[in-house]
């Protein structure tokens, strides 16, 4: 099979997964509902419990799930090719942590129980916050080196602040909100979330799509890139604002989830001929892929424990990257 | 017509000045031999005259100044090798080749009929199409030099700067990628490449530019830049200069040792 064939079919393949698991998202839930009743109350004008429950409670779910999903695999491969490193990951520029903080601190401070939105618009502020402050640190001609070591200062930063907050945390249950929000949930957001997260993620999604090409000449180095009709101010603005839009919507809402757009990319890396450009559809399929099963294991698993998102796909990705690991490492001796 | 231009041009790295106010012109039909010893400045005049180091001075491309340039337009008037054979991803060789013709695509065009016929000249001159579908990371370090050189050609600019181009290569291929900068020339394009092989330097380019600590010391054809006194003074060997089947010969033979003097 050509290499064209390839992409195509496996672009189609995880298509098709996305669908079918946003469906199965649709119709899993503590309310059993059948399958058919569940995508018939979606679409009819009743407004009885199950149309109910389906638009207000799993729709969301499952639209959020996708985004979030497709922003974590997008950026990842974005990130990855960006900055020619494999172990690159939408955390690595600091919005996630950031975006955690900025949510902790509007729990902490009880703005989050004094006004819906507040939690997810002090999380966005955190994240926009991140993000000046990494590029201001990199600078115009600021390298990929910089950009990770100003990541990872901001990361450092913005969780040592979050533990004071949580140190400080004059009563015990606004410490226990804090911790179980850090561990990345989708668990009941409703289409507010969806309204209020959606144009960021769509704005970051158009930012980072465009960069397919530049990240292509950009695995011959900078300099290649560069005289080969490059823009690198361009793709730097490109890759952190991106990055920043649509990984800091999706933290606001659904708090940090580790390992899918670490190892998503990695995954699809080799079914795709290793070209950056043709990673990042795949990879934005892909996570979404993965992280809807992931929503669905939580509620298949435990359903009365509510087990959080987050921690399963560290629990399941950690040791997934400690074998991809090896496998590399074995191909590379 | 003049491909490059430079007037006056600084290249600074950390603050200090590694090119010291170079003026240099190269027109079509040339190929120019950069040569001087180890940091005399030759990648970073090659990298300023792209833009890809701080520099002051002026930068003339295809007779207009290139800050006047976009990326993309320059790209398109000039192709440049990078001495670190950097390959991030196991990308297969044909793909790589491919990427030469970024300047000329659509942002969202396939390759076209022009395009195809441009990658597969490139990768038959590098002798590298039986590689087509490997991996170019898995590639010998002389396999993925020509690949990277057929990526650069594939961009059929009418100028390449090629920053140590022979490195790595077995006498046959460093040969024929001499003769291939040559037929470049011949075709009206220009060349202008940094060399550590005096001997190749000496036989294949039709002039020669020698760069010690920055500065421009000599520049003419082969026999006259490559003189006993410059080799002397500025490389601090010996040499033996001859002729063989029509061209020059060089072969460096001692270091000169300054104290017995």
């Amino acid at each position: 099979m050509s290499e064209n064939a390839r992409y195509r079919l496996v672009l189609a393949v995880l298509a098709a997964l996305v669908a079918v698991l946003f469906a199965m998202s649709l119709t899993v839930g503590p309310a059993a509902i059948g399958f058919a009743d569940s995508i018939a109350a979606l679409f009819s004008n009743d407004r009885g419990a199950i149309a109910l429950i389906m638009r207000e409670i799993r729709l969301p779910r499952a639209i959020l799930g996708l985004m979030i999903g497709a922003t974590l695999g997008l950026s990842g491969a974005v990130l990855q090719g960006y900055l020619r490193n494999p172990l690159a990951e939408p955390g690595l520029l600091g919005i996630s942590a950031s975006a955690s903080l900025g949510a902790v601190l509007a729990i902490y401070t009880g703005l989050s129980a004094a006004f819906p939105l507040g939690l997810p618009l002090a999380a966005l502020a955190g994240a926009v916050l991140a993000v000046f402050i990494v590029q201001a640190m990199a600078g115009i001609r600021g390298g990929t080196l910089t950009i990770i070591l100003a990541g990872v200062a901001v990361s450092s930063f913005a969780g040592a602040m979050t533990s004071l907050a949580l140190n400080l945390s004059p009563n015990p249950f606004a410490a226990l909100e804090i911790v179980f929000w850090m561990l990345g949930a989708l668990t009941d957001r409703s289409m507010t979330h969806v309204w209020l997260s959606a144009p960021f993620m769509l704005v970051g999604w158009v930012m980072l799509a465009s960069l397919g090409r530049p990240l292509d000449t950009l695995t011959l180095g900078a300099d290649a890139a560069q005289s080969m009709g490059i823009g690198m101010r361009r793709v730097q603005f490109l890759a952190v604002f991106g990055t920043a839009a649509c990984v800091g919507a999706a933290t606001a809402v659904a708090g940090a989830i580790g390992f899918v757009g670490l190892v998503v990319p990695h995954i699809l890396r080799p079914l795709v001929g290793s070209l950056p450009s043709r990673l990042l559809p795949a990879s934005a399929l892909g996570g979404a892929a993965v992280l809807l099963a992931a929503d669905i294991l939580v509620r298949l698993i435990a359903p009365s424990k509510d087990l959080k998102l987050g921690v399963l796909t560290a629990i399941v990705g950690a040791p997934f990257f400690l074998w991809l690991v090896w496998k590399t490492r074995r191909a590379m001796l | 017509m003049t491909l490059l231009k430079l007037d006056d041009l600084s290249a600074f790295l950390g603050g200090r000045r590694v090119v010291d106010q170079v003026s240099l012109a190269v027109g079509e039909g040339e190929c120019v031999g950069l040569i001087g010893p180890n940091g005399a400045g030759k990648s970073s005049l090659l990298r300023a005259a792209l833009g890809l180091v701080a520099a002051a001075g002026t930068v003339e491309i295809a007779g207009r100044d290139a800050s006047s340039w976009s990326p993309r337009q320059r790209a398109q008037h000039v192709a440049y090798l990078p001495q670190d054979h950097e390959i991030a991803w196991p990308v297969s060789v044909e793909r790589l080749v491919a990427l030469g013709r970024a300047p000329h695509r659509g942002r969202f065009a396939g390759l076209g009929p022009r395009d195809r016929t441009a990658i597969e000249a490139a990768m038959r001159r590098m002798e590298v199409d039986q590689f087509r579908t490997q991996p170019a990371t898995r590639l010998s370090g002389g396999e993925k030099a020509r690949v990277l050189i057929a990526r650069a050609l594939a961009q059929e600019a009418p100028l390449l700067l090629a920053d140590e181009p022979t490195g790595g290569l077995d006498p046959a291929h460093q040969i024929t990628l001499m003769r291939l900068f040559r037929a470049l020339a011949s075709e009206g394009k220009a060349v202008v490449a940094s060399l550590h092989d005096l001997g190749l330097a000496a036989r294949w380019c039709t002039r020669l530019v020698l760069i010690d600590k920055g500065r421009i010391v000599a520049d003419g054809p082969p026999d006259t830049v490559l003189n006993e006194e410059a080799l002397r003074a500025v490389y601090g060997v010996t040499a033996f200069r001859g002729e063989a089947e029509g061209g020059m010969v060089l072969q460096p033979l001692d270091i000169i040792d300054t104290d017995r003097q």
